[in-house]
């Protein structure tokens, strides 16, 4: 047993400690956001904010999540009431198939947390360990653009206790 | 009294008068007449083509080409003991690179370091190298940088300390260190190892990273080819020292050479991926004969090195893993196994890291470097991928690792100042994604290899 703190709560997690993150987030936490992609740190589908930090769950042992705060995008928002970057994803049109773009949102929002107003090399640089094979890489990068602005306007990151920092 | 100090005095001058001139005249270094750069010189498209891929061996992009600069332009700082030095624009723009050159004076800077005014260049152009370069290969480099597209950009300022700011400080440094002819034939080699030891010794430099240096920064004789550290990396030893746990023979050193990578020996990184990026756009008779020569280097292994190395490769089997019970192995476990255990071979699984050169490795600096930054995709290539950790593991969490990595898969005894080096990797580790392999640093395109 060890405990886990996920978007602000803790959960007794009954797993191995070489488990990865995302197979706990998605089989015993029900949080699906996270996508199992590759499972190789390879393509990002699967990345979480850890301590304020883009992180690939697939290859993240729960070992190396003693006392650390995780942040899935259930965490930043919801469907009543999405985050800045989800409404920006949103009003963009960003996602065709979606499979890649809560990955992209995590990193991205990291980015953001990081670096208020990213320039689009950053945006391509930051975003480059993801891989999507659908059509809307544009989009993505004005709607990071877009989440920028959104935070500017409303309060900056998230404020919901314990998620990302 | 007054006549005897007036004696004293007129040797003193003498003297000094005289160790000017001998000073001068071993310093001293005629400029070669410009040629006019309009008159546009031509050659022959063969010689261009044997000049590319010359300049390939010699990995003269690596310096003289900055992340996302133009080519050949120059600009790079090189860290030094002394200070950075600035590479220099070897396109031919006229004012700013060398377009005014005579083919005259590309051969001395080669053989001799001295730029076309007589001003003495600094040895980190490995002329200490280039010295040994043929007539023929100095004219079809020449051929190759005259008709490549001239870049107007100034050279830096080196901020170097005083006085090596001196340029009269380097012709010393050339009387102690400069050696012409260091590459002799040997008759009783084959015609394919003088051809490797020509390029090794010449154009292609391996010992100025994988010789260790004196505190002058010349490489020593004495240990040559015994490792060195360059840019944040460390430089194996590559002769009879070497740590890699299946000794190298030529056809292992010329895939890996060529292809990046090579099944029981892994990936090229850091500054040597831009080399075997270099090196798959060349003939691959060149790359063999680097590989032949190099090969006699590392030297034939002792029949226990030879079996040590077989029972390597034969263990390297997914599955053997003992159960996890330490917290560097359920780390690895949950982080490094689902790729390094995966028995996909390279580039798209990783090798299994009991043969791992980084990991029997006498310093750790190379594995911490690649656990923090990966190895990032090369675009448009099959190339070898690995995420990074810097995000997901603290400096104490990566020690973990690398402890239990060092007692699992090697026969090495503990690093000694692994959490230094780690906290080091950790502060440099921006630097050298900025600076080191570029997104064209991976095998060519097999397609382009043959285009002039």
């Amino acid at each position: 047993m060890m405990t886990l703190k996920v978007n602000g709560r803790d959960h007794q997690v009954d797993a191995e400690p070489d488990t990865p993150l995302l197979y706990v987030l998605r089989d015993d936490l029900g949080l699906n956001a996270a996508k199992f992609g590759c499972g190789l740190g390879q393509c990002g589908s699967c990345t979480v904010i850890v301590d304020g930090k883009a992180v690939l769950s697939c290859v993240t042992p729960l070992a190396l999540l003693d006392g650390k705060q995780v942040t899935t995008l259930e965490g930043l928002g919801s469907v009543a009431e999405p985050a800045p970057i989800q409404r920006a994803f949103m009003e963009e049109q960003a996602a065709q198939c979606g499979y890649c773009i809560a990955g992209m949102m995590m990193r991205a929002q990291a980015l953001l947390q990081r670096v208020r107003k990213p320039t689009d090399e950053q945006i391509r640089a930051e975003l480059g360990p993801h891989l999507c094979r659908c059509g809307t890489h544009m989009r993505i990068v004005r709607a990071v653009h877009r989440a920028a602005r959104l935070m500017d306007t409303a309060s900056l990151a998230p404020v919901k206790e314990g998620s990302a920092q | 009294m007054k006549k005897k100090s007036g004696i004293i005095g007129g040797i003193l001058a003498v003297l000094l008068v005289g160790g000017a001139a001998v000073a001068f005249a071993i310093a001293w270094r005629p400029a070669i007449a410009a040629i006019d750069p309009g008159a546009r010189q031509t050659f022959d498209p063969a010689l261009v083509k044997r000049g590319r891929e010359l300049a390939a061996i010699g990995n003269c992009n690596s310096c003289h080409t900055v992340r996302g600069g133009k080519n050949f332009a120059g600009g790079l700082a090189v860290p030094t003991p002394f200070g950075a030095v600035f590479s220099s624009n070897i396109t031919p723009d006229p004012e700013t690179g060398i377009g005014s050159w005579p083919e005259e004076a590309f051969r001395r800077a080669m053989r001799a370091g001295v730029d076309r005014e007589g001003r003495h260049l600094y040895p980190t152009f490995p002329y200490d190298h280039f010295t040994n370069v043929s007539d023929d290969d100095d004219r079809a480099l020449y051929a190759f940088l005259m008709t490549r597209a001239p870049v107007r950009a100034p050279a830096r300022e080196n901020q170097l300390s005083f006085p090596f700011n001196q340029r009269l400080v380097v012709a010393g440094w050339k009387l102690l260190f400069l050696r012409r002819g260091t590459y002799q034939p040997d008759p009783s080699k084959s015609a394919e190892w003088n051809h490797g030891a020509y390029l090794v010794q010449g154009l292609a430099h391996c010992g100025a990273c994988h010789t260790p240096r004196n505190a002058l920064g010349a490489e020593r004789p004495s240990a040559s080819f015994a490792g060195g550290d360059v840019d944040n990396w460390h430089a194996y030893a590559i002769n009879t020292q070497s740590p890699a746990p299946v000794p190298w023979d030529a056809d292992a050193l010329s895939t890996y050479l060529r292809e990046g990578v090579h099944p029981d020996h892994g990936t090229a990184r850091g500054p040597m991926a831009e080399v075997v990026s270099n090196l798959s756009a060349v003939p691959a008779s060149d790359v063999h004969a680097i590989a032949t020569y190099m090969a006699d280097v590392f030297g034939a292994p002792s029949p226990d090195r030879k079996r040590q190395g077989e029972a390597v490769v034969a263990q390297a089997k997914p599955g053997a893993a003992s159960v996890p019970d330490s917290e560097g192995a359920k780390i690895y476990a949950g982080a490094c196994a689902s790729c390094h255990e995966s028995s996909r071979p390279p580039p798209y699984g990783g090798i299994h890291l009991s043969l791992s050169t980084a990991i029997s490795a006498s310093n750790p600096r190379n594995l911490a470097n690649i656990v923090l930054s990966g190895v990032r995709p090369v675009e448009g290539e099959r190339s070898p991928i690995m995420p990074s950790f810097a995000a997901s593991m603290n400096d104490r969490e990566i020690a973990v690792l690398l402890k239990y990595l060092r007692s699992r898969f090697s026969q090495q005894p503990a690093w000694s100042d692994l959490e230094r080096m780690i906290t080091e990797a950790r502060r440099t580790q921006t630097a050298f994604v900025q600076n080191s392999a570029g997104p064209d640093n991976a095998p060519a395109d097999p397609a382009q290899r043959d285009k002039p």
